[in-house]
């Protein structure tokens, strides 16, 4: 840092515009503030959600990328606004993100790589994977690899894929200004290398910020009632926990599996609210269950941590991985991860 | 590694040998001798050149180093208690230089070569090859060399480890590395050794080019991996190898990248920091890119980036992207826009202010205090948008970091808020990510951890309604400040009070710009008063509290009292309608005090007090429009209650007339019936040693001291005294609430 030789108690001699409009309290800022108060002064969640709905994709979406998302296992990342980002760039990004990327790989080597770099970058947007209008548009970028034999095997190899969405984002758009083009969560499927430089690639051009997102015990409660909550034509998968327990040298991984429609007729049983879930109806599903365990194995689960929480929607892990497994609730499944990720970059 | 050391390295070896066959005594004797001849000389050296008298010491050090470095290429002496304590001695003066300084080449060689041929002890050897930091470089020879004596079998197991691990370690400052490559083979041959195995696959991982890769060496490494089994140091070399080389390899080895060797720099880490920085100088960009692990070695690295604050560069890349959705006047601005990497003065800055490119990374404003300017007197929201986000999840993160009780980003994380906490002082206001940061992680803070800067965060918190604020911030530093030591709380009404003064120069100089404001925050002037009130009002419990917890320490008294030092002056100095006086709980805690100054730093508080309540009083006769803010009659009524408790003790003798009532027995009972006096001026126990050392200077042959003497016009004198012992405040006290003519 340079060094400054402001003495301290030099008075300033203008009020500076931001703090003007703390007073008004109109500007973006402010009421990224204030919802920032808001929400630390007070339970940070939301005492009741809807539960997810049939298909609430718009209809212009693309089904067949759509199925590409499901059944894939991505690693959860909090994105903060991205800074001059625009939807008619994306060819420009492209070409510019392979080229940093191409760069990137060469730099740490002892050896010249040669010279086919076979990578191609593209960016695409996910046509109607959106919550309300108001929402941007999600979009898909991929490292593919460039087929090493010519034109007549065409298919490349996808090495890695990201994504990008904000579902029912309201809170966080109002706090933007125009400038900002608000894709809260971003997902990520591929080696870690490649997000890490795609992350620095995003860093660096649109000035926005990527933590990983990870999913607490108490997140991870609401998800398997949530998901438990919703109606399916047929079960692909049991619903399934899993808790750890802390211990050494090894710790002991409980896993606790049931029928999927035990797990709705339990569920059926606590919910009172139609179409929503309640804090209350997520603490007793969970109670139940811990009591249930106890009973046949005299083990209270709920002295130890739920890490993993599997249905036949979707599963999620604590470390912030996620799998979508019914095209269904995409939507739905989204809009909480949104939630949770928006609230990681309040 | 010239053929001349190499002559000097033989004869020391001959030297050694007739050493023990039969000199040894004498050679002692001649050893110590020439130690003596050699500080000797560096002496007069010094005195006779007083022109380089500002290296001496450090010549002393180098000279001090020669002698060790000698000593140790001769070899040990047998015989005699004192070798030990001489080989402790050089063992200290090469360790303190090399961890300070680093070892010049040279010496390096000549340690190395002592360390390696097993001329010492197995300790020894360990203590030399652990301080083998170079300067700034090592020579490929003395590596070679090293090696070769690995052949000899003179050392031991754990020598040979260690010294894998150094040349690991090392391995970025040895200036060219085409030998130890031609000593490819022997290397790849060690890994037989079970011990040495996983240094050697770091060493060969770190050596391999694809020339090294041949099908024999790939099946070795093959049956090795069947014979130990999944080991993650063999998996990294096959994994190069077949990086180099697929087809040699059709096993598939894992995809996930894991830290595969066990860290052989831990050992080195501060030295090798030290290396890099006198090699590069502290560069703007962290050194860790030149030598980054993750470049070269796969271990997992934090990817946002190398340093905390990123690099400042210019927005050239988006800008490059959005060049079709650009206006013209977005065009024209652009066109003569002044690049960042040029703005190196503040001329520059005013002159380009218009065209500045601004950074990609707002981030990198922290760093750069022309840029801080900008910042401050800029427009954009969204400057201060990305500056906000950017802020605010750094801190989350780094934070998070931390308390992984890693050592190592405890220290980045504070260094980290060090810049923050310098910016914010240059700025002289606070960022509102700072603030939030608080609110999240004041209720998770341990109170310890960067103790320093939380608190200076806390000081900067930005003006906003004190009742919000309380549960997020002050709830949460209560319970800290009631649970820990005098010195956090002391802390803390240190911090408390730069946040009084940082909340009032901001209104001072705001408030008289806007009349009228429309904001669900604070309104009216009145409304501000009203936090900055609750603020003092809040300080003023916890002070009285803290005052009973801790017995009424007058070191904790003092920080209290310097709090109210800036409440009692802000009518005058803030040009503020607000005077809050003190709790009771302080006050009298104040005026009974045993210390002098605390009592002085009283009387000099009221004084001001009363300034501002008599301003007030004034500015309320001469315009009575501005009703809103006349104090009421209450503030006035205390003030004066205080006032005359206080003329009462220290000047009248009549303490305590009004609201205090003892019943004379109990005074009796205690045997201070005549208790009147006995908190006057002279009486006063913060006084009474004044009094006495008055007497004792005024008449020094007076044999007894008789302090009830001092009345009348030794009064004055005695006043006199006290004012000349640097009790200002007292004197502006007196001078400003007593008439003179009521003399006791």
């Amino acid at each position: 840092m340079d060094s400054y030789d402001t003495p301290e108690s030099t008075p300033r001699h203008s009020a500076s515009s931001k703090l003007k409009d703390y007073f008004i309290g109109a500007t973006p800022l402010q009421k990224r503030l204030e919802s920032v108060r808001k929400q630390t002064s007070f339970i940070p969640t939301p005492p009741r959600r809807k539960i997810p709905q049939c298909s609430q994709l718009q209809e212009d979406n693309d089904p067949q990328k759509v199925a590409f998302l499901l059944n894939k296992q991505w690693t959860l990342y909090s994105l903060t606004p991205l800074y001059k980002f625009s939807y008619t760039n994306l060819k420009e990004y492209s070409r510019l993100l392979s080229a940093f990327i191409a760069a990137e790989k060469q730099k740490g080597l002892a050896v010249e790589v040669g010279e086919d770099f076979n990578i191609k970058v593209t960016f695409s947007t996910l046509l109607g994977m959106k919550g309300t209008q108001r929402d941007p548009e999600a979009f898909l970028v991929q490292i593919l690899s460039k087929s090493q034999l010519p034109s007549e095997n065409r298919e490349h190899k996808v090495l890695w894929t990201g994504w990008f969405c904000c579902i029912f984002g309201d809170s966080l758009l109002e706090t933007v200004s125009e400038d900002f083009t608000c894709v809260p969560l971003f997902l990520a499927n591929g080696a870690e290398t490649n997000t890490a430089i795609v992350g620095t690639w995003f860093q660096k051009t649109f000035d926005c910020y990527f933590s990983p997102l990870a999913i607490n015990a108490f997140n991870l409660s609401w998800m398997a009632a949530m998901w438990t909550a919703c109606k399916m034509d047929q079960y692909m998968a049991a619903t399934e926990f899993l808790w750890s327990v802390p211990c050494s040298p090894q710790s002991l991984d409980i896993s606790y599996a049931i029928h999927p429609e035990d797990a709705k007729a339990l569920w059926d049983s606590v919910h009172k609210t139609p179409g929503e879930v309640t804090q209350e109806e997520v603490d007793l599903f969970m109670d139940c269950l811990y009591s249930h365990f106890h009973r046949h194995f005299k083990i209270h689960l709920s002295a130890t941590r739920l890490v993993r929480v599997s249905t036949s929607v979707a599963s999620a892990h604590t470390d912030g991985k996620i799998k979508i497994l019914c095209h269904k609730y995409l939507i739905g499944v989204l809009a909480y991860l949104t939630e949770l990720a928006i609230f990681q970059i309040d | 590694m010239s053929s001349q050391k190499r002559v000097k390295y033989s004869q020391a070896q001959k030297r050694t040998s007739q050493v023990s066959n039969s000199y040894q005594t004498n050679l002692l004797a001649g050893e110590e001798k020439e130690d003596l001849n050699d500080s000797k000389h560096s002496l007069k050296h010094g005195q006779d050149n007083p022109a380089e008298d500002y290296g001496h010491a450090d010549d002393q050090g180098e000279d001090a180093l020669q002698i060790a470095v000698r000593y140790f290429e001769k070899g040990p002496v047998k015989t005699s208690q004192s070798k030990d304590k001489i080989l402790e001695k050089h063992l200290k003066t090469v360790e303190n230089v090399a961890w300070k300084n680093g070892l010049a080449p040279e010496g390096i060689d000549i340690l190395l070569n002592v360390a390696l041929s097993g001329k010492f002890g197995s300790a020894v050897n360990t203590r030399i090859l652990k301080c083998m930091i170079p300067t700034t470089l090592i020579s490929e020879d003395s590596v070679v060399k090293a090696v070769s004596w690995l052949c000899v079998g003179k050392c031991s197991g754990s020598t040979k480890v260690l010294f894998y691990r150094w040349l690991v370690a090392m391995f970025d400052f040895i200036d060219h590395k085409d030998q130890i490559n031609l000593l490819y083979g022997f290397f790849f041959a060690s890994l037989q050794d079970d011990a040495l195995c996983p240094y050697v696959c770091h060493l060969l991982y770190l050596l391999t080019k694809k020339d090294n890769v041949k099908p024999f060496r790939v099946r070795k490494l093959l049956d090795l991996q069947t014979k130990m089994g999944m080991q993650p140091h063999l998996q990294a070399l096959l994994s190069l190898y077949k990086f180099f080389a697929p087809t040699l390899i059709s096993v598939s080895l894992p995809a996930r990248k894991k830290i595969y060797f066990k860290n052989s720099e831990n050992l080195w880490k501060t030295a090798l920091f030290a290396v890099r920085q006198r090699n590069h100088g502290p560069p703007p960009e962290p050194l860790k890119l030149m030598l980054d692990p993750a470049q070269v070695r796969p271990v997992k690295r934090k990817w946002n980036s190398y340093s905390v604050i990123p690099a400042l560069n210019s927005s050239s890349c988006s800008k490059e992207c959005g060049k079709k959705g650009m206006t013209l006047s977005d065009y024209l601005s652009s066109n003569g826009s002044f690049p960042l990497e040029q703005l190196k003065s503040f001329p520059q800055l005013l002159q380009n202010i218009h065209c500045l490119e601004l950074p990609s990374q707002m981030g990198a404003v922290l760093n750069n205090s022309l840029l801080l300017h900008y910042i401050n007197c800029v427009k954009d929201e969204s400057v201060l948008l990305r500056l906000y986000h950017w802020l605010s999840q750094t801190l989350q993160e780094e934070c998070i970091w931390y308390k992984m009780n890693n050592y190592e980003h405890g220290k980045e994380f504070t260094n980290f808020l060090d810049t923050i906490i310098r910016a914010e002082c240059f700025l002289q206001e606070g960022f509102y990510s700072c603030e939030t940061f608080l609110y999240k992680s004041l209720p998770l803070w341990d109170g310890f951890c960067c103790r320093s800067q939380f608190l200076q965060l806390v000081s900067w918190i930005p003006f906003s309604n004190f009742s919000e604020m309380k549960p997020l911030v002050f709830d949460h530093l209560g319970q800290l400040f009631f649970t820990s030591t005098i010195y956090f709380k002391c802390s803390v009404f240190q911090s408390l009070k730069e946040l009084l003064q940082n909340w009032l120069l901001w209104l001072s100089t705001d408030i008289h710009m806007k009349p009228v404001m429309n904001s669900p925050l604070e309104t009216t002037l009145g409304g501000s008063m009203n936090s900055v009130s609750e603020l003092i009002h809040y300080v003023g419990w916890l002070s009285t509290t803290a005052m009973r917890l801790e017995n009424n320490s007058t070191f904790l008294l003092h920080f209290i009292l310097d709090f109210y030092e800036k409440v009692c002056d802000i009518y005058i100095n803030y040009n503020l309608p607000l005077v809050v006086l003190f709790p009771p709980g302080i006050f009298y805690s104040a005026l009974l005090s045993l210390d002098s100054s605390i009592l002085n730093q009283l009387c000099y508080i009221m004084h001001r007090y009363r300034n501002n309540l008599t301003a007030a009083k004034k500015n309320e006769l001469v315009q009575k429009t501005k009703s809103e803010f006349n104090f009421s009659s209450k503030t006035y009524q205390e003030f004066n209650h205080y006032l005359t408790a206080m003329v009462g003790c220290l000047w009248t003798s009549k303490p305590f007339q009004k609201g205090l009532y003892i019943n004379p027995e109990v005074l009796e009972k205690a045997g201070i019936a005549e208790y009147k006096n006995s908190l006057n001026l002279v009486y006063h126990p913060a006084l009474l040693s004044y009094a006495v050392s008055f007497l004792l200077q005024e008449w020094p042959e007076g044999r007894t001291v008789n302090v009830s003497s001092i009345r009348g016009k030794k009064w004055n004198w005695y006043l006199d005294y006290l004012f000349s012992e640097g009790l200002q405040g007292l004197k502006l006290f007196i001078r400003s609430s007593i008439h003179h003519s009521s003399v006791p």
